[in-house]
């Protein structure tokens, strides 16, 4: 609608149903915004005191107009809720399918990492005492522990299109943010927790992903992308990073 | 010296108040600006910025520890020391025992004790650009764990927060003590004939706001005392096990940083009503004075006040939907934000029905009423955006949050501020304040915030992230520099203006035309005497 000063296209299918919640409470706002300000600036126009040298009516209460308007505006919140509210629930109540692609994902001020399991599909022991980013290994990973062997890191999330993903979200010092725009997601990674993620991306592209939790003075060049590749791509592309 | 200093009398310590918040609100449009410049000439060298702050701008270049540190007063002065003192403890400790008949504060020393420890939690917040390091830069928020493990999470996070967290715990005992004192006053100060039922609006506006205060300043404090020990006593009440920060180990174990977002936003969010409220209460009354008409819908304003209230303390966690919080609760948390829109509508609609059929005079005092109701409305209906969790997801964080509390909370409870000093200073100082002055900084103001935020709600959709010191890594922030000019440009055009009400304020103050008794012809008691 406006171009670059909008939403970004969306590239899932909860995406969509986001954009058309979005849409459905634009135009219940945009009505309530122009009725009140047109009603206030009106009445204020017409009851102006040099055309009205008395008050024309001493009205103090009057209880039917105002159960009316109190239930009108009820009705409308909740029932703009309840629409929203099953986006929500479709999103967030169910769990990943056990077959999602896991994906690790581990921020730091003022970095990103994404760890997948390789072909085990198990991810190797981690310890703090390991951790040491100038040798390349910000999650700390045990390379003692065979399922460590073929795990991948990197620095940019690529993800396959069409298949649903599972992102583990950890922070190892403060609290930042995952955000997708395209995926119209955010979730923050909490230090001491892991959040799960999960959401099938369609468009095959690259989209950039802004941390949007304040983490320091990093925190506005704190950025990554996301790299969404067809499937078959995105196999090859593992197999590649494995050896 | 005993007069103006450590008064007790009720008027002085209002007008103590109201000369303090004065103040704070310059120092943090003055800081909001440096952002705003900031913002769109990232690089700009400016020659006086290295002079002021030799650490945080190097060859006159503004670090971002330094923009974030900036960011961090702004809110903290705005937010405390404006927004929770000029409305509440300025004119209520002067108009509250003239509203209901009675000749003081039921705690006059309470009242006295309350400034000054307000005054000393500024002082102490300001010293924090006095230290090494330069004030906290974790927002008026303070996130642990950044807010909590001291240096090594950034500069300003060491004596700066330190002295941030101080300044906050200062100033919830002075909010506690000034609200213990509004309660009593009102239930046991009032002259016989003034029932509960006839008390004006504003009277039962500070009555709420104070109950508010009781119930979430102290948690605050609490809080905050709590952050402290996890900064200076080892504790782990909000710091997790096995950090890392700065490949440095961290030795705290078991805490929860949600457990802080928790506290925090259960004070918060009453907060958001502390500021606002008062300002309800007062353009109640103007818009019922300069209409002649009495308030339309007098019980069912009261109710929606304590409607508004008791819906305020439960539904913190709106600010928490992508914490990581159960998203049960979330629905829980939404369907209760929701509602308080039912209430702040019945607000609206009385307000307008007060204005039907009424004989509508626009002074300024006036102006800035009708100009609060437009605002809050604006304000308002981004909330339903905001309200439901699965908008959010995208919003949170975002300019789009940063326009919505902004109009709400900000600008509402300023231009409440406003019509009240435009509709008190008669009695306060016993001149007329100009009217043409006002007028022109009224529609001066009112275009201004109206050009300064509502295309802030454009960037925010856009996805841009708050509290980012420079929009220059990402290629989908560039585009939007056009629209951040055009904020920036009304930010300094709304700033300037303000000095039009500067002038106006010192200038009437002794030139003024002097003020007939109830110059408005209002029917409050506050006005049923001689000014000043």
């Amino acid at each position: 609608m406006f171009g670059r000063w909008w939403f970004p296209p969306a590239i899932s299918r909860d995406a969509a149903s986001y954009d058309a919640q979005f849409m459905r409470t634009l135009i219940a706002a945009g009505i309530i915004f122009v009725a009140v300000q047109v009603a206030l600036i009106a009445i204020v126009w017409y009851f102006r005191a040099s055309k009205n040298p008395e008050t024309r009516k001493a009205n103090a209460v009057n209880q039917r107009i105002e159960l009316l308007w109190t239930a009108a505006t009820a009705i409308l919140f909740w029932g703009l809720l309840a629409l929203g509210s099953r986006v929500w629930a479709g999103l967030q109540f169910k769990s990943a399918a056990p077959d999602a692609e896991v994906i690790e994902v581990l921020a730091q001020q003022f970095a990103w990492n994404f760890r997948y399991p390789g072909a085990d599909g198990k991810f190797g022991r981690t310890d703090m005492r390991y951790i040491n980013d100038a040798s390349g290994n910000p999650f700390g990973i045990d390379t003692a522990d065979p399922r460590s062997r073929d795990d991948i890191t990197t620095v940019t999330l690529r993800v396959p299109a069409g298949r649903e993903v599972k992102l583990v979200l950890t922070a190892r010092d403060v609290i930042h943010s995952f955000f997708v725009r395209e995926l119209r997601l955010k979730q923050d990674l909490v230090p001491g927790m892991a959040i799960f993620l999960h959401f099938v991306a369609d468009t095959p592209g690259t989209y950039e992903v802004p941390c949007s939790e304040l983490c320091g003075l990093g925190h506005s060049q704190m950025r990554t992308t996301m790299i969404v590749m067809p499937a078959a791509e995105y196999e090859r592309w593992k197999r590649e990073q494995a050896h | 010296m005993r007069r103006y200093l450590f008064t007790t009398d009720h008027r002085m310590v209002g007008l103590q108040f109201f000369w303090l918040s004065l103040i704070s609100v310059f120092l943090g449009m003055g800081l909001s600006l440096l952002m705003r410049f900031h913002l769109v000439h990232p690089h700009t060298k400016v020659a006086w910025f290295e002079k002021l702050w030799p650490a945080g701008a190097p060859g006159g270049v503004m670090t971002p520890e330094l923009y974030l540190s900036l960011m961090t007063m702004h809110a903290t002065l705005m937010v405390f020391f404006v927004l929770s003192v000029a409305p509440q403890a300025a004119f209520g400790n002067y108009f509250l025992p003239l509203q209901i008949g009675a000749r003081k504060m039921a705690f006059p020393i309470l009242s006295a004790l309350s400034f000054w420890l307000t005054a000393a939690a500024l002082l102490v917040l300001l010293a924090a650009f006095l230290v090494e390091g330069g004030p906290p830069l974790s927002g008026w928020t303070s996130y642990p764990p950044l807010s909590a493990v001291g240096e090594v999470s950034g500069p300003g996070q060491g004596i700066g927060q330190s002295l941030w967290i101080a300044s906050i715990a200062i100033f919830c005992l002075a909010a506690i003590l000034g609200a213990i004192n509004f309660t009593a006053t009102l239930l046991e100060g009032r002259r016989a004939g003034m029932n509960m039922m006839r008390l004006p609006l504003t009277c039962w506006s500070w009555f709420v706001t104070a109950i508010l205060s009781l119930l979430g300043f102290p948690v605050l404090l609490a809080a905050g005392i709590l952050l402290l020990l996890d900064r200076h006593a080892g504790t782990s009440f909000f710091v997790p096990s096995y950090l890392v920060i700065n490949d440095q180990p961290i030795a705290h174990k078991g805490g929860s940083p949600l457990l802080w977002q928790h506290l925090f936003w259960f004070f918060g969010h009453p907060e958001v009503y502390i500021a606002i409220l008062p300002g309800m209460g007062l353009i109640s009354e103007v818009i019922a004075t300069f209409t002649r008409k009495p308030i339309f819908g007098y019980r069912a304003m009261v109710a929606a006040i304590f409607g508004i209230g008791f819906l305020g303390l439960f539904l913190w966690g709106h600010h928490m939907f992508t914490s990581g919080m159960s998203p049960y609760s979330s629905i829980a948390f939404s369907v209760l934000t929701m509602t308080i829109g039912v209430p702040s509508a019945i607000k609206t609609f009385n307000w307008l029905g007060t204005l039907w059929g009424g004989r509508i005079e626009l002074t300024t005092a006036m102006l800035f009423a009708l100009g609060f109701v437009s605002i809050f409305v604006t304000g308002g209906l981004s909330g339903i955006f905001l309200g439901q969790p699965v908008l959010d997801l995208y919003f949170h964080d975002t300019y789009f949050v940063v326009a919505h509390f902004h109009l709400i909370m900000g600008v509402a409870a300023i231009f409440g501020i406003f019509a009240a000093v435009f509709y008190w200073f008669p009695r306060m100082f016993g001149r007329m304040l100009s009217e043409k002055l006002g007028k022109i900084h009224f529609f001066a103001t009112f275009a201004g915030v109206y050009a300064l935020f509502m295309p802030m709600h454009l960037v925010g959709i856009a996805g841009n992230p708050r509290r980012y010191a420079d929009f220059t890594a990402f290629e989908f922030l560039s585009p939007l520099l056009p629209v951040h000019q055009i904020m920036t440009a009304a930010a300094f055009f709304t700033a300037a203006v303000q000095l039009v009400f500067i002038f106006n304020l010192f200038w009437s103050m002794r030139r003024g035309a002097i003020a007939v008794v109830n110059p408005w012809r209002a029917l409050t008691w506050e006005w049923q005497g001689a000014a000043e």
